[in-house]
Protein backbone atom coordinates (compact mmCIF):
# COMPACT_ATOMS: atom_id res chain seq x y z
CA UNK A 1 0.00 0.00 0.00
CA UNK A 2 2.52 2.85 0.94
CA UNK A 3 4.90 3.76 -2.01
CA UNK A 4 8.05 5.23 -2.18
CA UNK A 5 6.77 8.49 -2.14
CA UNK A 6 4.63 7.95 0.97
CA UNK A 7 7.56 6.41 2.57
CA UNK A 8 10.07 9.72 2.05
CA UNK A 9 7.05 11.97 3.21
CA UNK A 10 6.82 9.86 6.04
CA UNK A 11 10.70 10.06 6.74
CA UNK A 12 10.37 13.93 6.28
CA UNK A 13 7.21 14.23 8.74
CA UNK A 14 9.30 12.23 11.31
CA UNK A 15 12.69 14.08 10.82
CA UNK A 16 11.91 16.80 13.60
CA UNK A 17 10.82 15.03 16.41
CA UNK A 18 13.63 12.72 15.83
CA UNK A 19 16.13 15.29 15.47
CA UNK A 20 15.12 17.36 18.37
CA UNK A 21 14.88 14.92 20.98
CA UNK A 22 18.30 13.33 19.72
CA UNK A 23 19.93 16.83 20.35
CA UNK A 24 17.82 16.85 23.44
CA UNK A 25 19.52 13.28 24.72
CA UNK A 26 22.72 13.48 22.91
CA UNK A 27 24.32 16.78 23.95
CA UNK A 28 23.21 17.40 27.68
CA UNK A 29 24.22 13.26 28.09
CA UNK A 30 27.58 14.31 26.77
CA UNK A 31 28.53 17.32 28.58
CA UNK A 32 27.57 15.31 31.78
CA UNK A 33 30.17 12.93 30.92
CA UNK A 34 32.47 15.19 30.19
CA UNK A 35 32.10 17.47 33.22
CA UNK A 36 32.17 14.64 35.38
CA UNK A 37 35.96 13.61 34.36
CA UNK A 38 36.90 17.34 34.86
CA UNK A 39 37.72 19.04 37.71
CA UNK A 40 35.68 22.32 37.49
CA UNK A 41 33.54 24.67 40.14
CA UNK A 42 31.86 27.59 39.45
CA UNK A 43 33.24 29.28 42.13
CA UNK A 44 37.03 28.81 40.98
CA UNK A 45 37.38 30.29 37.81
CA UNK A 46 40.69 29.08 35.81
CA UNK A 47 41.64 26.05 33.77
CA UNK A 48 39.14 22.84 34.10
CA UNK A 49 41.90 20.07 34.33
CA UNK A 50 40.82 16.48 33.74
CA UNK A 51 41.46 14.62 36.72
CA UNK A 52 39.80 10.89 36.01
CA UNK A 53 37.52 9.28 38.26
CA UNK A 54 38.38 11.61 40.64
CA UNK A 55 34.79 13.19 41.20
CA UNK A 56 33.14 9.73 41.05
CA UNK A 57 35.98 8.84 43.69
CA UNK A 58 34.28 12.06 46.09
CA UNK A 59 31.27 11.29 45.13
CA UNK A 60 30.86 7.49 46.34
CA UNK A 61 33.36 8.03 49.79
CA UNK A 62 30.94 11.38 50.66
CA UNK A 63 29.33 10.56 53.92
CA UNK A 64 26.35 12.28 52.32
CA UNK A 65 25.76 9.61 49.53
CA UNK A 66 25.55 6.69 51.70
CA UNK A 67 22.54 8.96 53.01
CA UNK A 68 21.65 9.93 49.86
CA UNK A 69 20.91 5.88 48.69
CA UNK A 70 19.49 4.83 52.01
CA UNK A 71 17.14 7.76 51.73
CA UNK A 72 16.09 7.16 48.09
CA UNK A 73 15.60 3.53 48.36
CA UNK A 74 13.42 4.33 51.48
CA UNK A 75 11.56 6.60 49.73
CA UNK A 76 10.77 5.03 46.70
CA UNK A 77 10.11 1.97 48.92
CA UNK A 78 7.99 3.33 51.11
CA UNK A 79 5.76 5.26 48.83
CA UNK A 80 5.59 1.92 46.53
CA UNK A 81 4.00 -0.21 49.42
CA UNK A 82 1.39 2.34 50.15
CA UNK A 83 0.50 3.30 47.17
CA UNK A 84 0.08 -0.57 45.57
CA UNK A 85 -1.36 -1.42 48.57
CA UNK A 86 -3.66 0.96 49.03
CA UNK A 87 -4.58 1.18 45.09
CA UNK A 88 -5.58 -1.90 45.51
CA UNK A 89 -7.88 -1.82 48.00
CA UNK A 90 -9.24 1.42 46.45
CA UNK A 91 -9.91 -0.17 43.37
CA UNK A 92 -11.50 -2.91 44.65
CA UNK A 93 -13.58 -0.58 47.31
CA UNK A 94 -14.67 1.89 44.06
CA UNK A 95 -15.21 -1.37 41.84
CA UNK A 96 -18.10 -2.07 44.14
CA UNK A 97 -21.98 -1.10 43.19
CA UNK A 98 -22.64 1.87 45.23
CA UNK A 99 -24.31 5.35 44.73
CA UNK A 100 -21.94 8.41 43.35
CA UNK A 101 -19.45 5.98 41.92
CA UNK A 102 -18.40 9.09 39.51
CA UNK A 103 -17.94 11.50 42.34
CA UNK A 104 -15.86 8.99 44.63
CA UNK A 105 -14.06 8.51 41.60
CA UNK A 106 -12.96 12.19 41.35
CA UNK A 107 -12.37 13.14 45.23
CA UNK A 108 -9.56 9.98 45.01
CA UNK A 109 -8.33 11.03 41.46
CA UNK A 110 -8.02 14.96 42.98
CA UNK A 111 -4.45 14.92 44.42
CA UNK A 112 -2.81 13.83 41.07
CA UNK A 113 -3.27 17.15 39.57
CA UNK A 114 -2.31 19.01 42.88
CA UNK A 115 1.05 20.85 42.10
CA UNK A 116 3.61 19.30 44.05
CA UNK A 117 5.08 22.75 46.08
CA UNK A 118 1.57 23.05 46.87
CA UNK A 119 0.72 19.72 48.24
CA UNK A 120 4.05 19.79 49.87
CA UNK A 121 3.54 23.12 51.68
CA UNK A 122 0.24 22.71 52.57
CA UNK A 123 0.97 18.95 54.67
CA UNK A 124 3.61 20.82 56.27
CA UNK A 125 2.21 23.68 57.28
CA UNK A 126 -1.63 23.16 57.54
CA UNK A 127 -1.46 19.89 58.37
CA UNK A 128 2.19 18.77 60.09
CA UNK A 129 3.02 22.17 61.70
CA UNK A 130 3.73 20.92 65.46
CA UNK A 131 1.66 24.75 67.12
CA UNK A 132 -0.82 25.36 64.20
CA UNK A 133 -1.26 21.93 62.52
CA UNK A 134 -4.24 20.15 62.28
CA UNK A 135 -2.47 17.17 63.78
CA UNK A 136 -1.27 19.26 66.44
CA UNK A 137 -4.87 20.15 67.35
CA UNK A 138 -6.60 17.34 66.92
CA UNK A 139 -3.47 15.56 69.31
CA UNK A 140 -3.99 18.47 71.84
CA UNK A 141 -7.77 17.58 71.65
CA UNK A 142 -6.84 14.08 72.61
CA UNK A 143 -4.79 14.95 75.21
CA UNK A 144 -1.61 14.23 73.76
CA UNK A 145 1.81 15.80 73.03
CA UNK A 146 1.67 17.21 69.72
CA UNK A 147 4.20 15.69 66.87
CA UNK A 148 7.16 17.50 65.23
CA UNK A 149 6.68 15.45 61.87
CA UNK A 150 9.10 17.27 59.96
CA UNK A 151 11.80 17.65 62.64
CA UNK A 152 11.51 14.05 64.08
CA UNK A 153 10.57 11.83 61.14
CA UNK A 154 11.27 13.79 58.12
CA UNK A 155 11.89 11.33 55.49
CA UNK A 156 8.53 9.42 56.41
CA UNK A 157 6.65 12.33 56.41
CA UNK A 158 7.79 12.92 53.23
CA UNK A 159 6.93 9.59 52.43
CA UNK A 160 3.60 10.24 53.33
CA UNK A 161 2.58 13.59 51.35
CA UNK A 162 4.35 12.10 47.98
CA UNK A 163 2.41 8.51 48.69
CA UNK A 164 -1.03 10.88 48.62
CA UNK A 165 0.13 12.40 45.45
CA UNK A 166 0.55 8.92 43.70
CA UNK A 167 -2.28 7.11 45.33
CA UNK A 168 -4.48 8.51 42.66
CA UNK A 169 -2.51 7.39 39.70
CA UNK A 170 -1.96 3.65 41.29
CA UNK A 171 -5.88 3.58 41.81
CA UNK A 172 -6.72 4.64 39.06
CA UNK A 173 -4.46 2.42 36.89
CA UNK A 174 -5.50 -0.75 38.97
CA UNK A 175 -9.29 0.09 38.51
CA UNK A 176 -8.63 0.07 34.96
CA UNK A 177 -7.36 -3.59 34.97
CA UNK A 178 -10.08 -4.18 37.00
CA UNK A 179 -12.64 -3.58 35.04
CA UNK A 180 -11.40 -5.66 32.54
CA UNK A 181 -11.56 -8.68 34.33
CA UNK A 182 -14.25 -10.93 33.02
CA UNK A 183 -17.03 -10.76 35.56
CA UNK A 184 -18.10 -14.52 34.90
CA UNK A 185 -15.51 -15.71 35.62
CA UNK A 186 -15.82 -14.41 39.52
CA UNK A 187 -19.20 -15.20 39.55
CA UNK A 188 -18.44 -19.13 38.32
CA UNK A 189 -16.07 -18.97 41.02
CA UNK A 190 -18.76 -17.69 43.82
CA UNK A 191 -21.02 -20.52 42.73
CA UNK A 192 -18.49 -22.97 43.26
CA UNK A 193 -18.40 -21.71 46.32
CA UNK A 194 -15.03 -19.70 46.81
CA UNK A 195 -14.96 -17.01 49.54
CA UNK A 196 -14.41 -13.34 48.73
CA UNK A 197 -10.56 -13.85 50.03
CA UNK A 198 -10.19 -16.60 47.58
CA UNK A 199 -11.45 -14.95 44.68
CA UNK A 200 -9.16 -12.18 45.35
CA UNK A 201 -6.08 -14.49 45.68
CA UNK A 202 -6.94 -16.80 42.79
CA UNK A 203 -8.65 -14.59 40.30
CA UNK A 204 -8.10 -11.20 41.04
CA UNK A 205 -5.06 -10.96 42.18
CA UNK A 206 -2.97 -12.58 38.77
CA UNK A 207 -5.45 -11.11 37.30
CA UNK A 208 -3.54 -7.57 38.32
CA UNK A 209 -0.02 -8.48 38.22
CA UNK A 210 0.56 -6.91 35.06
CA UNK A 211 -0.99 -3.52 36.09
CA UNK A 212 1.07 -3.48 39.07
CA UNK A 213 3.88 -4.28 37.33
CA UNK A 214 3.43 -1.47 35.29
CA UNK A 215 2.35 0.73 38.03
CA UNK A 216 5.17 -0.13 40.19
CA UNK A 217 7.91 -0.22 37.33
CA UNK A 218 6.73 3.68 35.96
CA UNK A 219 5.82 5.10 40.09
CA UNK A 220 9.82 4.17 40.54
CA UNK A 221 11.13 5.53 37.09
CA UNK A 222 9.62 9.30 38.78
CA UNK A 223 9.85 8.73 42.55
CA UNK A 224 13.69 8.15 41.96
CA UNK A 225 13.43 12.43 40.45
CA UNK A 226 11.35 13.00 43.82
CA UNK A 227 13.06 16.60 44.03
CA UNK A 228 10.32 19.94 45.08
CA UNK A 229 8.38 18.26 47.88
CA UNK A 230 12.01 18.07 49.68
CA UNK A 231 13.04 21.63 48.84
CA UNK A 232 10.15 22.98 49.81
CA UNK A 233 9.45 20.99 53.47
CA UNK A 234 13.32 20.01 54.83
CA UNK A 235 15.60 21.27 52.40
CA UNK A 236 16.93 17.89 52.95
CA UNK A 237 17.25 18.27 56.53
CA UNK A 238 18.21 17.86 59.41
CA UNK A 239 21.75 17.05 58.07
CA UNK A 240 20.95 14.49 55.00
CA UNK A 241 18.04 12.65 57.25
CA UNK A 242 16.13 13.47 53.82
CA UNK A 243 18.39 14.43 51.01
CA UNK A 244 17.96 12.04 48.26
CA UNK A 245 20.09 11.02 45.32
CA UNK A 246 18.27 14.09 43.10
CA UNK A 247 18.45 16.88 45.85
CA UNK A 248 21.67 15.74 46.61
CA UNK A 249 22.91 16.09 42.89
CA UNK A 250 21.14 19.55 43.05
CA UNK A 251 22.94 20.96 46.40
CA UNK A 252 26.16 19.82 44.88
CA UNK A 253 25.63 21.17 41.31
CA UNK A 254 23.67 24.66 41.97
CA UNK A 255 24.08 25.27 45.53
CA UNK A 256 28.40 23.71 45.70
CA UNK A 257 28.51 24.64 42.38
CA UNK A 258 30.69 21.97 41.82
CA UNK A 259 30.21 21.12 38.25
CA UNK A 260 32.00 18.15 38.27
CA UNK A 261 31.17 16.29 41.13
CA UNK A 262 27.53 17.14 40.11
CA UNK A 263 28.01 15.82 36.87
CA UNK A 264 29.10 12.29 38.19
CA UNK A 265 26.20 12.15 40.36
CA UNK A 266 24.23 12.82 37.30
CA UNK A 267 25.67 9.51 35.29
CA UNK A 268 25.48 7.72 38.34
CA UNK A 269 21.31 8.82 38.75
CA UNK A 270 20.89 8.30 35.09
CA UNK A 271 22.30 4.58 35.06
CA UNK A 272 20.42 3.95 38.16
CA UNK A 273 17.02 5.42 36.16
CA UNK A 274 18.30 3.17 33.40
CA UNK A 275 18.46 -0.50 34.99
CA UNK A 276 14.32 0.15 35.69
CA UNK A 277 14.02 1.75 32.49
CA UNK A 278 14.84 -1.50 30.76
CA UNK A 279 12.18 -3.69 32.71
CA UNK A 280 9.52 -1.18 31.81
CA UNK A 281 10.56 -0.49 28.23
CA UNK A 282 10.55 -4.21 27.69
CA UNK A 283 7.09 -4.30 28.97
CA UNK A 284 5.51 -1.82 26.79
CA UNK A 285 7.10 -3.07 24.19
CA UNK A 286 5.90 -6.34 24.14
CA UNK A 287 2.52 -4.95 24.05
CA UNK A 288 3.70 -2.97 21.21
CA UNK A 289 2.77 -4.88 18.02
CA UNK A 290 3.28 -2.82 14.89
CA UNK B 1 -35.29 -10.90 48.81
CA UNK B 2 -31.82 -10.77 46.87
CA UNK B 3 -32.52 -7.31 45.87
CA UNK B 4 -32.99 -6.15 49.10
CA UNK B 5 -29.86 -7.68 50.35
CA UNK B 6 -28.13 -5.93 47.31
CA UNK B 7 -29.22 -2.39 48.00
CA UNK B 8 -27.87 -2.89 51.93
CA UNK B 9 -24.80 -3.92 50.34
CA UNK B 10 -25.28 -0.80 48.33
CA UNK B 11 -25.76 1.38 51.36
CA UNK B 12 -22.76 0.26 53.08
CA UNK B 13 -20.15 0.46 49.87
CA UNK B 14 -21.47 3.93 49.43
CA UNK B 15 -20.98 4.99 52.62
CA UNK B 16 -17.68 3.75 53.09
CA UNK B 17 -16.48 4.41 49.44
CA UNK B 18 -17.44 8.12 50.71
CA UNK B 19 -15.93 8.48 53.67
CA UNK B 20 -12.78 7.14 52.30
CA UNK B 21 -12.95 9.54 49.18
CA UNK B 22 -13.72 12.64 51.55
CA UNK B 23 -10.83 11.65 53.77
CA UNK B 24 -8.05 11.68 50.42
CA UNK B 25 -9.73 14.43 49.38
CA UNK B 26 -9.74 16.51 52.88
CA UNK B 27 -6.07 18.49 52.12
CA UNK B 28 -8.12 19.73 49.02
CA UNK B 29 -11.06 21.07 50.73
CA UNK B 30 -8.97 22.10 53.73
CA UNK B 31 -6.76 24.36 51.68
CA UNK B 32 -9.52 26.20 49.78
CA UNK B 33 -11.75 26.41 53.00
CA UNK B 34 -8.67 28.13 54.89
CA UNK B 35 -8.46 30.76 51.55
CA UNK B 36 -11.66 32.16 52.62
CA UNK B 37 -10.68 32.53 56.63
CA UNK B 38 -8.71 35.34 58.47
CA UNK B 39 -5.12 34.28 58.87
CA UNK B 40 -6.04 34.10 63.14
CA UNK B 41 -9.09 32.15 62.09
CA UNK B 42 -7.04 29.81 59.93
CA UNK B 43 -4.83 28.66 63.01
CA UNK B 44 -7.67 28.70 65.11
CA UNK B 45 -7.73 25.74 67.98
CA UNK B 46 -10.33 23.86 67.82
CA UNK B 47 -10.35 24.14 64.06
CA UNK B 48 -13.23 26.23 62.14
CA UNK B 49 -15.07 24.17 59.29
CA UNK B 50 -17.94 26.67 58.14
CA UNK B 51 -18.70 28.84 61.03
CA UNK B 52 -16.40 31.13 60.06
CA UNK B 53 -16.89 34.96 58.39
CA UNK B 54 -15.62 34.08 54.68
CA UNK B 55 -13.66 36.87 53.28
CA UNK B 56 -11.90 36.93 50.34
CA UNK B 57 -9.25 39.68 51.48
CA UNK B 58 -6.69 36.54 51.00
CA UNK B 59 -6.78 36.64 47.36
CA UNK B 60 -6.71 40.46 47.18
CA UNK B 61 -3.67 40.71 49.16
CA UNK B 62 -2.26 37.71 47.41
CA UNK B 63 -2.41 39.72 43.93
CA UNK B 64 -1.59 43.09 45.72
CA UNK B 65 1.66 41.96 47.38
CA UNK B 66 3.34 39.42 45.09
CA UNK B 67 1.51 40.28 41.67
CA UNK B 68 0.11 36.66 41.86
CA UNK B 69 -1.57 37.00 38.05
CA UNK B 70 1.68 37.44 36.31
CA UNK B 71 2.86 34.27 37.81
CA UNK B 72 -0.11 32.98 37.04
CA UNK B 73 0.30 34.17 33.19
CA UNK B 74 4.01 32.60 33.51
CA UNK B 75 1.99 29.09 34.31
CA UNK B 76 -0.62 29.21 31.45
CA UNK B 77 2.06 30.94 28.30
CA UNK B 78 4.97 27.93 29.45
CA UNK B 79 2.44 25.28 29.42
CA UNK B 80 0.10 25.66 26.83
CA UNK B 81 3.10 27.11 24.84
CA UNK B 82 5.26 24.00 25.53
CA UNK B 83 2.09 21.64 24.70
CA UNK B 84 1.50 23.43 21.36
CA UNK B 85 4.81 23.72 20.06
CA UNK B 86 5.01 20.11 21.33
CA UNK B 87 2.25 18.94 19.29
CA UNK B 88 3.15 20.69 15.80
CA UNK B 89 5.81 18.75 15.77
CA UNK B 90 4.20 14.92 17.17
CA UNK B 91 1.07 15.73 14.89
CA UNK B 92 3.32 14.61 11.56
CA UNK B 93 5.49 12.49 13.80
CA UNK B 94 2.81 10.38 14.92
CA UNK B 95 0.81 10.63 11.99
CA UNK B 96 3.06 8.79 9.91
CA UNK B 97 4.54 5.94 11.88
CA UNK B 98 0.85 5.46 12.69
CA UNK B 99 -0.14 5.30 8.81
CA UNK B 100 3.20 4.43 7.72
CA UNK B 101 4.79 2.26 9.25
CA UNK B 102 8.53 1.43 8.43
CA UNK B 103 10.42 -1.75 9.36
CA UNK B 104 11.88 0.53 12.09
CA UNK B 105 8.80 2.25 13.49
CA UNK B 106 8.93 0.22 16.79
CA UNK B 107 12.40 1.17 17.27
CA UNK B 108 11.95 5.01 16.88
CA UNK B 109 9.16 4.74 19.20
CA UNK B 110 10.71 2.94 22.00
CA UNK B 111 13.68 5.08 21.65
CA UNK B 112 12.06 8.23 22.09
CA UNK B 113 10.04 6.53 25.17
CA UNK B 114 13.71 5.83 26.27
CA UNK B 115 14.47 9.94 26.69
CA UNK B 116 11.25 9.85 28.74
CA UNK B 117 13.36 7.73 31.46
CA UNK B 118 16.37 9.55 31.79
CA UNK B 119 16.25 11.22 35.22
CA UNK B 120 16.08 15.35 34.69
CA UNK B 121 19.01 15.68 37.37
CA UNK B 122 21.46 13.75 35.11
CA UNK B 123 21.08 16.40 32.66
CA UNK B 124 20.62 19.51 35.63
CA UNK B 125 24.19 20.55 35.35
CA UNK B 126 25.08 21.39 31.37
CA UNK B 127 21.10 22.56 30.84
CA UNK B 128 21.75 25.14 33.48
CA UNK B 129 25.29 25.97 32.13
CA UNK B 130 23.67 25.99 28.90
CA UNK B 131 20.96 28.47 29.73
CA UNK B 132 23.22 30.44 32.09
CA UNK B 133 25.86 31.35 28.98
CA UNK B 134 22.69 31.82 26.05
CA UNK B 135 20.87 33.80 28.69
CA UNK B 136 17.87 31.78 28.58
CA UNK B 137 17.42 31.26 32.65
CA UNK B 138 14.71 33.21 33.84
CA UNK B 139 12.81 33.49 30.71
CA UNK B 140 9.45 31.98 30.02
CA UNK B 141 10.71 30.88 26.38
CA UNK B 142 13.76 29.01 28.13
CA UNK B 143 11.21 26.83 30.06
CA UNK B 144 8.80 26.23 27.10
CA UNK B 145 11.60 24.68 24.87
CA UNK B 146 13.11 22.49 28.30
CA UNK B 147 9.39 21.15 28.62
CA UNK B 148 8.09 20.96 24.49
CA UNK B 149 11.82 18.47 24.71
CA UNK B 150 11.12 16.66 28.06
CA UNK B 151 7.74 16.19 27.10
CA UNK B 152 7.49 15.30 23.69
CA UNK B 153 7.58 11.50 23.65
CA UNK B 154 5.04 11.44 25.92
CA UNK B 155 3.08 13.38 23.14
CA UNK B 156 4.35 11.59 20.24
CA UNK B 157 3.37 8.43 22.47
CA UNK B 158 -0.17 9.52 23.06
CA UNK B 159 -0.89 11.05 19.57
CA UNK B 160 0.48 7.59 18.60
CA UNK B 161 -1.89 4.80 20.38
CA UNK B 162 -4.90 7.56 18.96
CA UNK B 163 -4.16 7.73 15.47
CA UNK B 164 -3.98 4.15 14.75
CA UNK B 165 -7.66 3.28 15.89
CA UNK B 166 -8.52 4.92 13.14
CA UNK B 167 -9.33 2.79 10.39
CA UNK B 168 -7.40 2.74 7.60
CA UNK B 169 -10.00 1.16 5.20
CA UNK B 170 -12.04 4.75 5.23
CA UNK B 171 -9.05 6.70 3.58
CA UNK B 172 -9.25 3.87 0.97
CA UNK B 173 -13.03 4.08 0.34
CA UNK B 174 -12.78 7.46 0.48
CA UNK B 175 -9.77 7.42 -2.51
CA UNK B 176 -11.98 5.24 -4.20
CA UNK B 177 -14.69 7.82 -4.26
CA UNK B 178 -12.20 10.32 -5.92
CA UNK B 179 -11.34 12.19 -2.95
CA UNK B 180 -8.43 14.09 -3.77
CA UNK B 181 -5.44 14.01 -0.91
CA UNK B 182 -6.64 17.36 0.63
CA UNK B 183 -10.27 16.77 0.55
CA UNK B 184 -9.09 13.28 2.15
CA UNK B 185 -6.87 14.87 5.16
CA UNK B 186 -9.71 18.08 5.79
CA UNK B 187 -13.17 16.02 5.85
CA UNK B 188 -11.99 12.35 6.56
CA UNK B 189 -8.78 11.86 8.18
CA UNK B 190 -8.91 14.88 10.74
CA UNK B 191 -12.50 15.07 12.16
CA UNK B 192 -11.11 11.63 13.82
CA UNK B 193 -8.36 13.02 14.78
CA UNK B 194 -9.00 15.78 16.69
CA UNK B 195 -10.48 14.04 19.69
CA UNK B 196 -7.00 12.23 20.44
CA UNK B 197 -5.29 15.56 19.93
CA UNK B 198 -7.64 17.01 22.30
CA UNK B 199 -6.87 14.63 24.81
CA UNK B 200 -3.16 14.74 23.86
CA UNK B 201 -3.15 18.34 24.84
CA UNK B 202 -4.89 18.22 27.88
CA UNK B 203 -2.78 16.00 29.16
CA UNK B 204 0.22 17.52 28.14
CA UNK B 205 -0.82 20.76 29.67
CA UNK B 206 -1.25 19.02 33.32
CA UNK B 207 1.89 17.53 32.89
CA UNK B 208 3.66 20.72 32.13
CA UNK B 209 1.50 22.97 34.86
CA UNK B 210 2.34 20.83 37.66
CA UNK B 211 6.39 20.12 36.34
CA UNK B 212 8.63 20.98 39.36
CA UNK B 213 11.98 20.73 38.51
CA UNK B 214 12.68 22.34 35.36
CA UNK B 215 10.45 25.34 36.56
CA UNK B 216 12.20 25.65 40.16
CA UNK B 217 15.66 24.87 39.22
CA UNK B 218 15.82 27.22 35.63
CA UNK B 219 13.82 30.34 37.01
CA UNK B 220 13.94 33.29 39.53
CA UNK B 221 11.70 36.66 40.12
CA UNK B 222 10.66 36.72 36.35
CA UNK B 223 9.44 33.67 34.46
CA UNK B 224 8.61 31.79 37.45
CA UNK B 225 5.62 30.28 37.27
CA UNK B 226 2.74 29.28 39.72
CA UNK B 227 4.54 26.06 41.18
CA UNK B 228 7.72 28.07 41.55
CA UNK B 229 5.87 31.12 43.28
CA UNK B 230 4.28 28.87 45.58
CA UNK B 231 7.58 27.48 46.48
CA UNK B 232 8.54 30.64 47.66
CA UNK B 233 5.76 30.79 50.73
CA UNK B 234 8.31 27.54 52.59
CA UNK B 235 10.49 30.53 54.23
CA UNK B 236 7.47 32.88 55.36
CA UNK B 237 6.93 35.81 57.38
CA UNK B 238 4.28 35.71 59.97
CA UNK B 239 1.02 34.28 59.77
CA UNK B 240 0.44 32.67 56.28
CA UNK B 241 -1.72 29.80 56.18
CA UNK B 242 -5.11 31.94 54.84
CA UNK B 243 -2.60 33.25 51.99
CA UNK B 244 -0.93 30.17 51.38
CA UNK B 245 -4.42 28.73 50.79
CA UNK B 246 -5.52 31.49 48.42
CA UNK B 247 -2.64 31.26 46.38
CA UNK B 248 -2.73 27.46 46.55
CA UNK B 249 -6.49 27.32 45.54
CA UNK B 250 -5.95 29.51 42.53
CA UNK B 251 -2.93 27.28 41.64
CA UNK B 252 -4.70 24.11 41.58
CA UNK B 253 -8.39 25.30 40.68
CA UNK B 254 -8.23 25.53 37.17
CA UNK B 255 -6.09 22.16 36.71
CA UNK B 256 -8.14 20.54 38.86
CA UNK B 257 -11.27 21.38 36.74
CA UNK B 258 -9.34 19.94 33.47
CA UNK B 259 -7.89 16.99 35.24
CA UNK B 260 -11.58 15.70 36.27
CA UNK B 261 -12.16 15.62 32.25
CA UNK B 262 -9.25 13.72 31.49
CA UNK B 263 -9.46 10.75 33.59
CA UNK B 264 -9.18 8.18 30.87
CA UNK B 265 -6.53 9.79 28.92
CA UNK B 266 -4.15 9.57 31.91
CA UNK B 267 -4.07 5.97 31.94
CA UNK B 268 -3.61 6.02 28.58
CA UNK B 269 -1.01 9.35 28.66
CA UNK B 270 1.29 7.45 31.40
CA UNK B 271 1.25 3.81 31.09
CA UNK B 272 1.86 4.07 27.01
CA UNK B 273 -0.43 0.87 26.23
CA UNK B 274 1.03 -0.94 29.03
CA UNK B 275 -2.39 -1.42 30.76
CA UNK B 276 -5.41 -1.76 28.67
Amino acid sequence: MATEHSRAAARLMISPAVILLLGWMLIPLGLTLYFSFLRYNLLMPGANPFVGWENYEFFFTDPAFNAAILNTMLLVGGVLLITVIGGILLALLIDQPMWGQGIVRILVIAPFFVMPTVSALVWKNMFMNPVNGLFAHIAKGLGMQPFDFLAQAPLASIILMVSWQWLPFATLILLTALQSLDSEQLEAAEMDGASALSRFFYIMLPHLARAITVVILIQTIFLLSVFAEILVTTGGGPGTASTNLTYLIYVQSLLQFDVGLGSAGGVFAIILANIVAIFLMRMIGKNLDI
Amino acid sequence: MARAVTSQRKAINTIFAWIVGLMIFFPILWTVLTSFKTEAQAIADPPLFVSFDWTLENYVTVQERSNYFRHFFNSVIISVGSTIIGLLIAIPAAWSMAFVPAKRTKDVLMWMLSTKMLPPVGVLVPIYLIFRDTGLLDTRIGLVIVLTLSNLPIIVWMLFTYFREIPVDILEAARMDGASLKSEILYVLTPMAVPGIASTLLLNIILAWNEAFWTLNLTAANAAPLTAFIASYSSPEGLFYAKLSAASTMAIAPILILGWFSQKQLVRGLTFGAVK
